[in-house]
């Protein structure tokens, strides 16, 4: 058996997947790149197609394939997608605008001038625009809300592009263990008070080592928003653990998304080592844009036998249209062994994992009948 | 140029690229250092190093005696080493660090996150031969390093990333960070400074080169050169290259040569190769529409082989050749 077969992992069962009513949300994860986007708008294009009212939570889409879902501007909130007349289904898709979703959070648990005062600190735009966790952390939030309407049965998640893989998980926990943590709590308290007396002289030191560095402003503006936004959020970590939960709940299912080279197939390894240690539920792998061998004749000759063809088309210095199909033939064989080698080494370290693969297509996907087309490869597995 | 950051889309090997082209650097002889500020070790994952420290440690001597120190910087050292540095801060530095300052500086703020990655590249393009780094500035030895390469972070995050002054600004207005800033942004401006993204002759990769492109430029930062990696040379000639694209192929032709080779079951093969090559002409013709929007920018376009079989330290030797041949050793 050489490594052009398919490995024996596991098919995954797309269309079972989004046509059990048991499953509300799938979760599309993996590296930049990978084609997670397109994924997610496909999944929720084939389930719509299936029967189910589906949404799309999409964070940063290629402006071609916005325009496709038509997702023209940026509002923040589900706007249906026009489907052929008797589409069983329904599918929505919306674009996360992370500022408008956290003053949105503010604006609903504040009253309107405590909302004022925190969306006008300085801090606050800081912290809503571009701290590191903000965008993961809105788009649970945006999750938690999508599913709460109750008015789609399947929502489908695109994570954002994050530094590393990990940060998806780890972002909303970090943001709420910011905003609940220590540090925030001594910066923010008034110096004389002392809550930190039992740190002795390290108080000062720390407090001027912050005063040199940041600035005096800077601490003003800290201990006006903390004042601020504590008394609206209470425990800003315990709404994070709720998040948190609802990703762990039967009824969510983690797609990791992911193409055969090697970067993509190591943060990949990383992510379901992390989803399993989180106990988070892990539908299988789409390993997008591999480069499958045509079926029958094509499958079976092998790249020596085409380079040994080849040789002697050229010998001869005829056919160079055979002579090129040739080359090509044998450069998409040792592709395809080279990415069967790299998926076959991830998959012995995760046996059991269900594997849905998609071949790469001459041009990138822009419109409707391209996404379906994704999702019945998607469904082929 | 003295100080060189290297950008593209997640997947476009740009760690790979900035590598060759910090090794192209050196070429001539000279001392070049490669600074990863994303803290994703891709550079000793490139190597098939361990996991490199906050250091600069050198890499194996090129061939022709220059060299290329590595360090992969990551925010937390970096504040530390700076509170040291301009304070002489370590104590409060630790403890700092015990209360989850460390979470402070370089996830609440991200701008000053930046501030510290940025400055200890620029620190190392400032800093001069046998002089204390406190001094750098005042010193008139010769720079310790000819060129500095940045791993820097995506084409998504690079404008931000660079622009560390308004970054900086909405949280410092004035300060020691505010100084800092002002420092690192004067070298990022420099005349001798470029960014150069690298991309992929596909639509996405471009069209984040054709973003990011103009984004820096509204900065007034000095764009480089576009690398376009992991090129492959067409296997047709134009004219059968459009003829499979438009899905009219000689079919006959090739049965006749496949024939000719020796091979069996002519027909159900040339049905498969005939599908390989139309695929194959699609996209030749969708790297051409790409090239050519590339080229429109009037940026030098440099282009990087495919290499079959994964990068290895052989294959950067031969990338850094490359980019030498094509003017970005200098």
């Amino acid at each position: 058996m050489t490594a052009t077969h398919a490995p024996s992992a596991p098919r995954l069962d797309v269309d079972a997947l989004i046509d059990s009513p048991e499953t509300r949300i799938i979760v599309c994860c993996g590296a930049g790149g990978v084609g997670k986007t397109t994924t997610a708008a496909a999944l929720g294009l084939r389930a719509a197609e299936r029967g189910r009212r589906a949404v799309v939570i999409t964070v940063d889409p290629a402006r071609r394939l916005a325009q496709s879902l038509g997702l023209e501007s940026l509002d923040n909130a589900p706007r249906p997608v026009p489907l052929p007349e008797g589409t069983p289904g329904g599918l929505h898709a919306m674009m996360l605008d992370m500022k408008r979703t956290f003053d949105e959070v503010v604006e609903e648990h504040a009253d309107p001038e405590r909302a004022r005062q925190i969306l006008a600190n300085p801090f606050y735009q800081t912290l809503s625009t571009s701290f590191s966790g903000t965008q993961e952390y809105m788009a649970m939030e945006k999750l938690g809300q999508l599913r709460q309407s109750g008015e789609w049965d399947l929502i489908v998640v695109d994570t954002p592009p994050s530094r590393s893989a990990l940060d998806f998980l780890d972002a909303p926990k970090r943001l709420g263990r910011f905003l609940d943590g220590r540090l925030i709590r001594f910066l923010s308290a008034p110096a004389s008070t002392g809550a930190f007396r039992f740190l002795g002289a390290g108080v000062n030191l720390v407090t001027s080592a912050v005063n040199k560095v940041v600035g005096a402003q800077l601490l003003s503006d800290l201990r006006s928003f903390v004042s601020a936004f504590d008394t609206v959020f209470g425990g800003f970590q315990a709404r994070a653990e709720r998040t948190y939960r609802l990703l762990q709940a039967p009824g969510t299912a983690f797609v990791v998304v992911t193409v055969p080279d090697t970067d993509a197939l190591r943060e990949a390894s990383y992510f379901v080592d992390r989803l399993a240690a989180d106990g988070m539920p892990l539908a299988g792998l789409v390993v997008n844009r591999a480069h499958p061998l045509p079926d029958g004749a094509g499958a079976r000759l092998t790249a020596a036998e085409a380079v040994r063809a080849e040789t002697a088309l050229r010998d001869a210095g005829t056919h160079s249209l055979a002579s090129a199909a040739l080359r090509l033939h044998a450069e998409r064989v040792r592709t395809r062994e080279h990415e069967a080698r790299l998926r076959n080494r991830m998959l012995s370290h995760h046996r059991g994992i269900r594997v849905a693969e998609v071949a790469a297509l001459p041009e990138d996907v822009h419109d409707l009948a391209g996404l379906r087309t994704i999702g019945a490869a998607l469904a082929d597995g | 140029m003295r100080l060189h950051i290297v950008t593209g889309k997640g997947g476009t090997g740009k760690t790979t690229v900035a590598t060759a082209l910090a090794m192209a650097l050196a070429s001539r002889g000279g001392r070049v250092l490669l600074v990863e500020v994303e803290g994703r070790q891709g550079v000793a994952t490139l190597l098939g190093h361990p996991a490199l420290p906050y250091e600069e440690r050198e890499l194996t001597p090129l061939p022709s005696g220059g060299r290329v120190c590595v360090l992969a910087a990551d925010a937390e050292s970096a504040l530390l080493e700076y509170l040291e540095l301009f304070y002489g801060m370590r104590r409060a530095g630790q403890a700092l660090n015990r209360l989850g300052a460390v979470d402070f500086a370089t996830t609440i703020a991200p701008g000053l996150r930046d501030v510290l990655l940025t400055g200890k590249a620029t620190e190392a393009v400032r800093r001069r031969a046998g002089a204390r780094r406190r001094a750098a500035d005042s010193a008139s030895a010769p720079f310790h390093y000819d060129a500095v390469v940045m791993d820097a972070p995506p084409t998504g995050r690079i404008g931000r990333f660079l622009n560390v002054n308004s970054e900086v600004a909405g949280l410092a207005r004035v300060g020691p960070v505010r100084d800092h800033a002002d420092k690192v942004m004067s070298v990022i401006r420099s005349p001798r400074t470029r960014v150069h993204f690298v991309t992929l002759l596909e639509e996405m990769p471009a069209q984040e080169t054709l973003d990011g492109i103009a984004e820096i430029n509204a900065l007034g930062l000095r764009v480089g050169s576009v690398v376009v990696n992991m090129a492959r040379p067409p296997l047709l000639g134009e004219d059968d290259l459009a003829a499979a694209a438009n899905g009219g192929l000689d079919k006959a032709e090739l049965v006749s040569g496949l024939k000719a080779a020796g091979l069996s079951d002519v027909d159900g093969l040339a049905a498969a190769l005939s599908d390989e090559v139309r695929a194959h002409a699609l996209r030749v013709r969708l790297e051409h529409r790409t090239r050519a929007r590339l080229t429109e920018l009037g940026r030098p376009v440099v282009e990087l082989p495919h290499l079959e079989g994964g990068v290895d330290r052989s294959a950067l030797d031969r990338l850094a050749e490359t980019l030498g041949e094509q003017g970005m050793d200098r």
